[in-house]
């Protein structure tokens, strides 16, 4: 039997104060009452750990990156411990055979039981080989573990939506986990984001842990507790949108001021995201606060809209690249030059008609 | 059809006692609801045009502090507002097309299964290539506007509504009404919520270009064809320029 959570933190000297504290702050975090707190605290002294197998595809350990600085006071030993994070080749102290040798240890013991956390996906081209793990396509791997999981955590945008390894034209394939053909129907959460803010993804596991079942999913597969408003609508430079006070450009007098950034691209406005409540690296800043725009980095496909720094993003499929303004507008005069013609063609046309009658 | 046959409170002759020899008829056509339905609609889409293009190109920045204005919220208020008019005129006129006459059907209901609508829109589209010499006489929209108007202008509008209130919805947040009907399965379909906005806007330039034809045509048909189209709008009354019996009366 594996350690509860609070037997954990109790070793690893934790107070009990601390540890209460933690529950507190978790419970406020995933927007519950103060009622939640000792069940949250409950559960940790009751359940064992459950364990956890995080595999890494086509990535760039961002989301790695992004969950060893979750900033929360607790938060980053604690889950980190609570967890029985049983392989993650990243920050694992095992490397080569004895580190793979834990998954099939883990999926022997625990099957159907542990939870798969994938950062990145797996190219499907050329049967996977774009991305090997262990001398074996990571797509072999990932199907492997996803068949005997109990559920499936989508980090990142790679997992959840392909991000720039699916870029057009996505040679290798890239494909995200829930679009992987022949992966086992096991149930999926989304934690998009490029990567997705590290209380986010803390919370997220926390909420599984506490109460052995995903948090409400929005029809994407996403919780909703993090990704149901978007950055603009809680965006503090929102005030300067409705006023109408934009950065026209990065130097000048509105960038200076903190106007809003919607003129020089900002896709606040079509991005599900929580950064501009929680923010990031310890609640200190978030990219707008910083005065660049949104990318949209949590979106699907955002690598294919065009300049991060046009507001008219790019339609593709016309064999050209071009913004709805650019195809409307040219559709609009190619029209009203058809109709100006075939005027001009109707008044000669009449003059004749009239003069042949008479 | 005679002009005998007709029923009193749907014809009436005009100018009868004038010209012994040029007999005009008239026909009601388009009823009180239809006519203001347009005219609402021009105003609509002139304002969801122009603000419209405004929210996706802003007017250059406003100087000051925040608190001073409120100049493109304002832009949007009157988006939304003529947005709900538009739609809310759209569901009426929807269910004027039960009840009206029958003319309040036909930009609804095509009659694409007819072979007659396909012969006689290849014969307006020869008018219009200038091969025909002369066009046929319609009481209500010829077999091309029918369906431009159908494609174009009805499920044009069909489109932006949707997607219009899906963008809507975005900000009214995830519980609303508009969120629940529209975001919520409109934004996934599309792909993320940027592509509903590029397609809303590319809509705008489908609305654009049919104003163009819709005045265009309607402007050329007053002029060269059989039937007067301007004047039915204010009125409601067809009236012909000959009293030959129109095709589809």
């Amino acid at each position: 039997m594996t350690e509860t959570f609070y037997e954990v933190m109790r070793r690893q000297g934790i107070t009990r104060r601390s540890f209460l504290k933690f529950c507190s702050l978790t419970a406020a975090a995933l927007g519950l009452g103060p009622s939640f707190a000792p069940k949250i605290a409950e559960a940790m002294e009751t359940k064992p750990r459950i364990p956890v197998l995080w595999l890494h595809g086509l990535e760039c350990t961002c989301c790695s990156e992004s969950f060893i600085r979750s900033a929360h006071p607790l938060a980053k030993d604690v889950v980190l411990s609570m967890i029985s994070l049983d392989y993650d080749d990243t920050i694992m102290a095992a490397a080569g055979h004895q580190a793979e040798a834990i998954i099939e240890e883990t999926i022997a013991k625990y099957d159907g039981n542990y939870i798969l956390a994938v950062e990145g996906n797996p190219p499907l081209n050329q049967d996977g080989m774009s991305c090997i793990i262990a001398g074996r396509p990571f797509l072999e791997q990932l199907k492997h573990a996803a068949d005997h999981c109990k559920a499936i955590i989508s980090w990142g945008s790679c997992a959840s939506w392909g991000c720039v390894q699916a870029a057009r034209p996505n040679p290798t394939q890239a494909t995200p986990v829930h679009k992987v053909p022949g992966l086992a129907a096991k149930p999926i959460i989304k934690v998009p984001g490029c990567p997705p803010i590290a209380e986010v993804m803390t919370a997220v596991i926390t909420y599984i842990l506490t109460f052995e079942k995903f948090p409400e999913l929005d029809r994407q597969g996403r919780p909703k507790m993090f990704y149901s408003q978007r950055i603009h609508d809680k965006c503090y430079r929102r005030p300067h949108f409705d006023a109408g006070q934009f950065v026209e450009k990065f130097d000048d007098e509105g960038a200076k001021k903190g106007y809003c950034l919607y003129k020089v691209g900002c896709k606040g406005p079509t991005t599900y995201n929580a950064c501009s409540t929680v923010r990031w690296n310890g609640g200190l800043s978030f990219p707008i606060q910083a005065g660049h725009p949104c990318i949209g980095c949590s979106e699907d496909g955002f690598w294919d809209k065009g300049s991060f720094y046009d507001r008219l993003t790019d339609i593709k499929g016309f064999g050209i690249e071009a913004n709805a303004d650019e195809i409307g507008g040219t559709a609009a005069v190619v029209v009203g030059a058809a109709a100006a013609a075939h005027a001009a063609a109707s008044a000669v046309k009449r003059a004749r008609d009239k003069g042949g009658n008479s | 059809m005679s002009v005998e046959s007709l029923d009193d409170h749907e014809r009436r002759e005009v100018g009868a006692d004038d010209h012994a020899t040029h007999v005009e008829q008239a026909v009601y056509i388009y009823q009180a609801p239809v006519r203001l339905w347009h005219w609402v609609n021009v105003c609509s889409i002139l304002v969801l045009g122009v603000t419209g293009y405004l929210i996706g190109s802003p007017l250059p920045s406003i100087g000051g502090e925040a608190y001073d204005s409120f100049f493109f919220g304002w832009i949007r208020y009157l988006h939304f507002v003529a947005g709900y008019i538009l739609a809310v005129g759209f569901l009426f006129r929807v269910y004027w097309a039960f009840v009206g006459n029958k003319h309040a059907r036909q930009i609804f209901m095509p009659p694409v299964w007819r072979v007659s609508f396909w012969k006689e829109l290849g014969h307006e589209l020869s008018w219009y290539a200038m091969i025909a010499r002369q066009p046929l006489k319609y009481a209500g929209h010829n077999p091309l506007a029918t369906l431009v108007m159908h494609v174009m202008f009805i499920w044009g509008i069909v489109f932006m509504i949707v997607t219009g209130f899906a963008l809507y919805g975005e900000g009214t947040g995830m519980g609303s009404w508009q969120h629940t009907f529209f975001s919520s399965w409109v934004i996934p379909l599309f792909g993320q919520s940027q592509d509903v906005h590029t397609w809303h806007h590319l809509g705008l330039w489908v609305i654009v270009c049919f104003v163009i034809v819709h005045v265009y045509a309607a402007t050329r048909e007053d002029i060269m064809s059989r039937q007067s189209i301007m004047s039915s709008m204010f009125s409601g009354w067809r009236t012909f320029r000959d009293n030959k019996p129109a095709e589809d009366e």
